[in-house]
């Protein structure tokens, strides 16, 4: 019986020579990520702005759709709407304007204000209490996700330093934070809500990117030991080597946080949607751009020999 | 032939056996039940069973039964949420305040599991419910302490400047005033106050002089306080083992708690809501008993209570002067030790610079004369009064500790006489913890609907299983045999994954699930590229069981480069990830562990079970 395949595998498509091209788009897109950044911004979640947050009783059960709806009519666009405790008090959270909220005072009397606007017919909403959510706590959280971000750049520049060659770090960093600012300029462009689970999803791209990229390279090194061929071909036959298995892991991942996006419910979905993005972007940067770069970062057979006896051999002449 | 070791095959068997034998306490249901815990004083025992289950009855309310556990509360199973409801308020109503009335989940893992370390995963917040507290700062009370402390500070100055006054007293339009005795210069006393307090507003008026501290300046304390709170907290709340808890701070006086797989909400309640307070006072000489029956107080004297009773079976009374020497405030540290030279336990304590030399000034001309501790606790109560929630604070005062000042103190000293170890160590965890700036009372608590969780878990359960449906759905069909080996690898894998989360006792949250949904998906890979290698090897011609042998081997390399530097991504959101992402970091983490191991040496027993054996392999499915 056939083994049944999606990829031929034989396939030989010359990656390479599509390098200047597929760099060329990587760059466009991160041109185009940082753009939507820096002049559009994310749209912050509470968790990382701080914002209003009312509680409100519903004389009876309330449809949350029917309240979020009633809030976006009155000028509460965005606003948060969730169960919260029994099943008449609504959560609606809120990201104010000025962002440093101020006191109590405030907060009440934006409480009263949505209280109002969230009232259903014949259903009146009774603001129950009122907060702010200090933006302290959401700066720190920012905070902490760059350190997370440096944590992760760090260690993968010295483990791959380490297990392959700098050339392979470099490239592998380069190609995930490629992948994260696209995902994150995703984020940015699109407006959708950028809140704590989002950050994780995208952290775990990283991780799954690299993953990516390592399996390729893996293949690289291996190749590089075992064939006599220039870099070029050995970077495009250890792509097309590895095609079939990138294609499938991608899918069936793909298939995985699919499940996450379909099933898990709202506060799932931010998380979902930027691994559904970042698988997407991980496959095809492990093909398109990593290897691109090692070839431009001129990775050649010796990158992968032991060095001390290049040093010594060098000692060793007159 | 394949070779694969006996002992890596009773290895297999044996992580299967645990990570059954772990996970399997996560389908036994929760029973809703209350918890009764004995306050201060009181006591659970036999006596109160019978009371609570004669209330229960009496208000009908049907429970399933009630035991006193080893733990010493008093467990109450009832059968649904609605009847757990109703049996906390009808023992809540019988019990009153001498007890803690609870809602808890209580487990019904049977026993002999519990015994091995068996226990289901804490779920958190967003998943079990849990507990949500609003805490807010007694502004009222902070500003007293702090025009009072202000007035203590003007009324040493002016002793010390040898200017008279009468009173020195703060008023209620927020202003602190000293009046003058006849014949003082206010200017001086203006000058004065000036001079030590920068920047507070000073004012004469005939012979009165008035200090007001600025709005800024309180504003910033009442921030202060919150944050040191918040500090406080944390510390209480890591005492409380609550794996992953949430504290914000709220406005500007508010901190929002939040403790997730907690459904003992009363004793969080009361680690959270006691503000304990030590002051120093000097004992005042005259008949206590006196004071207590006559109302004979001294002007300088307050009347006082002491723990220990007296022989009429009340409390000793005691008179201790009006003014603090030091409290909590000043209280920059305190522990617990055992003292050699009492044979008690005490607590060391560590004041401040402004403590310490409140006391040393206090005790070097008090040598010899008693010196009293009291401990005070705030208790916030709610009552129903006609259908109202009424909030009231109950203080309770009592003098713990009555020591002879044995010689000049300082910044350190302690403090001895305490009953037990426990109580010492309590004591100075309260107080290390509890030198609140400003106290704090519960206005808002309340129990995350089971409801709302319990939709959250069938939510996450339901990604999680299609996530492994259509993972294993593809595998099935792609890899035929060896799909069916990927399967029972990935589900030993899932098995792993929870028995190590609930033997480790991490706390399972909605991204946590999403994190084992999306292990299921990153966790393909090392089979699939086992697979791949299988597949490519069998191309170039070799044998099948070579070809096998060499596929694991060749593919075991990249599959552990690729997964510890995907490992790194998620050590890193586990150490700096807050709250419910930690949770989604240890699924990831464990996740790619128990990935390596299941795909690279599972799925090759299986497989070496398999086909090992035949001699004239000519094909396999792959």
């Amino acid at each position: 019986m056939k083994p049944f395949n999606v990829f031929p595998y034989d396939s030989n498509i010359d990656f390479m020579r599509l390098r200047l091209v597929s760099l060329g788009v990587a760059f466009l897109l991160m041109v185009v990520a940082l753009g939507a950044i820096g002049f559009k911004g994310f749209n912050f979640a509470l968790d990382f702005t701080g914002g209003v947050g009312v509680e409100l009783r519903y004389a009876k059960s309330p449809d949350v759709d029917a309240v979020r709806t009633r809030l976006e009519a009155n000028g509460y666009p965005g606003a948060q709407v969730q169960a919260f405790g029994s099943g008449n008090d609504l959560l609606v959270r809120l990201q104010t304007e000025g962002k440093q909220a101020g006191g109590a005072d405030k907060a009440a009397s934006i409480g009263d204000a949505v209280a109002a606007a969230a009232s259903l017919d014949g259903n009146p909403a009774e603001k129950r209490s009122s907060a702010v959510i200090s933006a302290q706590v959401g700066r720190e959280l920012a905070e902490k996700g760059v350190y997370a971000l440096l944590f992760v750049v760090i260690g993968f520049l010295a483990y791959i330093s380490a297990r392959f060659e700098w050339k392979f770090a470099v490239a592998a960093i380069i190609t995930t934070l490629h992948d994260v600012l696209i995902c994150a300029g995703w984020f940015a462009l699109t407006g959708h809500e950028f809140d704590l689970t989002v950050l994780a999803g995208i952290l775990s791209v990283m991780g799954y990117s690299i993953n990516d990229t390592i399996v390729v390279f893996d293949r690289v090194r291996e190749n590089f030991k075992g064939l006599r061929a220039p870099p070029g071909e050995v970077l495009n036959k250890s792509i097309n080597q590895t095609l079939s298995r990138t294609v499938i892991t991608s899918f069936v991942a793909m298939l995985t946080v699919l499940a996450l996006y379909l099933y898990g419910g709202g506060s799932l979905r931010g998380m979902a949607e930027s691994q559904m993005l970042g698988i997407a972007v991980g496959t095809l940067s492990s093909i398109f751009v990593a290897c691109p770069l090692l070839m431009w970062l001129g990775v050649s057979k010796q990158d992968l020999m032991p060095k001390a006896k290049d040093v010594e051999a060098l000692a060793r002449r007159p | 032939m394949l070779e694969y070791s006996r002992w890596k095959y009773l290895v297999i068997l044996i992580a299967l056996a645990l990570s059954l034998l772990y996970s399997v306490p996560n389908v036994f249901p929760q029973d809703p039940a209350v918890q009764v815990t004995a306050n201060r004083g009181t006591k659970v025992d036999a006596a109160l069973q019978q009371r609570v289950e004669a209330a229960l009855k009496k208000a009908s309310v049907p429970f399933a039964s009630s035991e006193i556990g080893k733990d010493g509360n008093l467990l109450v199973r009832t059968a649904s949420d609605d009847d757990q409801t109703r049996a906390s308020q009808a023992i809540r109503d019988e019990l009153g305040s001498g007890f803690v009335v609870a809602l808890n989940q209580a487990s019904t893992v049977p026993a002999w599991l519990q015994a091995i370390g068996a226990k289901p995963m804490f779920l958190g917040l967003d998943l079990r419910g849990g507990v949500y507290f609003e805490m807010q700062v007694d502004k009222e009370a902070a500003l007293a302490k702090r025009f009072e402390a202000t007035a203590e500070d003007m009324r040493v100055l002016l002793r010390d400047n040898r200017i008279r006054y009468t009173a020195v007293e703060p008023r209620k339009d927020g202003t602190v005033v000293a009046t003058l005795g006849t014949g003082q210069d206010p200017a001086a006393a203006q000058r004065l106050f000036a001079r030590n307090m920068p920047t507070y507003q000073v004012d004469a008026a005939g012979n009165t002089v008035s200090v007001r501290i600025p709005q800024a300046e309180l504003d910033k304390m009442l921030t202060d306080a919150v944050q040191q709170n918040i500090g406080t907290l944390n510390n209480r709340i890591n005492e409380l083992g609550v794996a992953e808890p949430i504290i914000q701070r709220q406005g500007a006086d508010r901190v929002v708690i939040q403790l997730p797989g907690v459904q003992d909400t009363a004793q969080a309640k009361r680690i959270l809501g006691a503000t304990a307070t030590l002051e120093y006072r000097g004992v005042v000489e005259g008949n206590a008993y006196d004071a207590r029956d006559a109302g004979l107080v001294p002007p300088e004297g307050r009347l006082f209570y002491r723990k220990e009773l007296g022989a009429d079976g009340k409390p000793i009374p005691i008179l201790l002067n009006k003014r603090v020497i030091a409290s909590g405030e000043q209280l920059q540290s305190a522990s617990s030790l055992f003292d050699s030279q009492s044979g008690t336990p005490a607590v060391s304590v560590r004041l401040t610079s402004i403590g310490g030399q409140r006391m040393f000034d206090y005790s070097s001309q008090h040598v010899g004369k008693p010196m009293a501790v009291v401990y005070s606790e705030r208790i916030p109560e709610v009552k129903l009064v006609d259908g109202k929630e009424v909030r009231s604070t109950r203080v309770n005062e009592q003098v713990i500790s009555v020591a002879t000042i044995q010689s000049t103190l300082g910044r350190d000293f302690q403090t001895t006489g305490l009953e037990s170890m426990k109580e010492a160590s309590d004591l100075a965890l309260l107080l290390r913890a509890g030198a609140l700036a400003a106290p704090m009372d519960f206005v808002d608590e309340r129990t995350v609907g089971p409801s709302l969780g319990a939709e959250n878990v069938q939510r996450g359960l339901k990604a999680v299983a299609f996530s492994f449906i259509f993972a294993l759905g593809f595998f099935l069909i792609y890899y035929r045999m060896f799909g069916v080996i990927t399967c029972l690898a990935l589900m030993l894998n899932l098995l792993m994954v929870v028995a190590l989360m609930s033997l480790l006792g991490f706390t399972l949250t909605l991204p946590g699930l999403a994190g084992i949904a999306l292990t299921v998906g990153m966790s393909v890979d090392a089979n699939v590229l086992i697979n791949e290698r299988i597949r490519e090897e069998l191309r170039l011609g070799l044998p099948p069981q070579k070809a096998i042998a060499e596929g694991y081997e060749r593919a075991s390399g990249t599959i552990a480069d690729a997964n510890l530097t995907a490992m790194l991504a998620g050590v890193a959101l586990f150490a700096f990830g807050t709250g419910p992402l930690k949770g989604f970091a240890v699924a990831l983490i464990l996740g790619i562990v128990t990935s390596m191991y299941t795909a690279v040496s599972v799925s090759r027993g299986i497989a070496t079970l398999l086909y090992g054996r035949r001699k004239k392999l000519k094909s396999i499915a792959i």
